[in-house]
């Protein structure tokens, strides 16, 4: 199934978060190699140009490095891969933040709704 | 590296400018949608790059060559229409072509034959508008050409189909090659392209990156397309 993509933003920026949250989830260890350009581009179905941008962002992020014939891998540094976990965390909280304050609490209301509220097991 | 450049391409049929100028530098490694309305240009520009038509005006090269037999031998052409005999079978088609190119890979067209469900013994007769348009394209797309003009490859087939080949284009991606496809459907091909051209009654409007112009403008081709073209 090809990766869905925002209308509004560039594609490669989309890629390079889809790839990032494989690697904060485990889903692409630390050190591990990641598929080659074609196989990803194949299974995204999108322009093996652009998956190679959205990589070449993850290496200067120091998160993915390429080894000159052996092709890319995830970095071995856990703490770097921590602290991108917390950014995108983050990044939701500041989200889920803003949602919250446009229907009416504030910061404080928000978690104790949270702590009320009972947890729902995915199925 | 230059694959394609057209300087001051036009053409014109009697008093109709079908196209006008057309400035075209096209590298290498690059996939391309060649879009507009219908009557845009489109089909004449494709037909000009292959020798099917003469310019009026202005040249265009393929790697330095005027279109001929040399460049031929390694641009990969999908017309709009269909040119098979309907006497002929599905594998004769492909020795057809086995025959006129070096570049041609019969393995490759008979596997993807098989992928698409095509019996390589049918008679092209019996063959329906979809499939004779599934077919062609494999025969298109099973050269290893340098260049690929592919005038509305989707158009006529259903989504399966559609993704199977916009997986096909992405699979055979190779930096030395490039790609260039005329559609409407833009929104299905737009992950697959690097940069997009808009013909607008025969004159290039823009010509510029998918990413550039969803960073720039905030809106995808689709989008774009649809204000650019408003009717």
């Amino acid at each position: 199934m090809a990766w869905q993509f925002d209308p509004d933003r560039p594609i490669y920026k989309q890629l390079k978060e889809r790839i990032l949250l494989r690697i904060v989830s485990g889903t692409y260890a630390a050190g591990a190699q990641l598929p080659t350009v074609r196989d990803l581009a194949e299974e995204a179905a999108v322009n093996p140009n652009t998956l190679q941008k959205a990589l070449q962002e993850l290496e200067r992020d120091g998160l993915v490095h390429a080894q000159r014939t052996s092709g890319r891998f995830v970095t071995e540094d856990k703490t770097l891969i921590k602290q991108a976990k917390n950014d995108l965390a983050k990044e939701q909280i500041d989200l889920f933040l803003k949602k919250m304050a446009a229907i009416g609490y504030d910061r404080q209301d928000a978690v104790v709704l949270i702590q009320t509220t009972k947890e729902v097991k995915p199925k | 590296m230059t694959i394609l450049n057209s300087a001051g391409l036009t053409k014109a049929f009697g008093q109709t400018i079908a196209l006008n100028k057309v400035d075209l530098n096209i590298e290498a490694g690059r996939v391309i949608g060649l879009l507009g309305p219908n009557g845009s240009g489109k089909t004449t520009f494709l037909k000009l790059c292959n020798g099917l038509l003469t310019p009026t005006s202005g040249s265009v090269k393929i790697a330095d060559k005027a279109p001929g037999v040399r460049t031929k031998a390694i641009v990969s052409f999908l017309p709009e229409d269909n040119y098979f005999s309907d006497w002929m079978k599905v594998k004769d088609m492909v020795s057809f072509f086995a025959d006129f190119y070096k570049d041609f890979d019969a393995a490759k067209a008979e596997d993807m034959l098989i992928t698409l469900e095509i019996d390589p013994a049918a008679q092209i007769k019996s063959l329906s508008k979809g499939a004779k348009e599934k077919v062609q394209l494999i025969l298109v797309m099973a050269r290893k050409a340098r260049l690929y003009l592919l005038d509305e490859p989707i158009g006529g087939v259903d989504p399966a189909t559609r993704d199977y080949i916009l997986r096909t284009i992405i699979t055979n991606y190779n930096p030395e090659a490039s790609v260039i496809i005329s559609t409407h459907l833009i929104a299905d091909v737009e992950q697959v392209l690097d940069e997009v051209i808009f013909l607008k009654e025969g004159e290039i409007v823009m010509h510029e990156d998918v990413d550039t112009i969803r960073e720039e403008k905030g809106v995808s081709v689709d989008q774009l397309f649809r204000e650019v073209f408003k009717c």
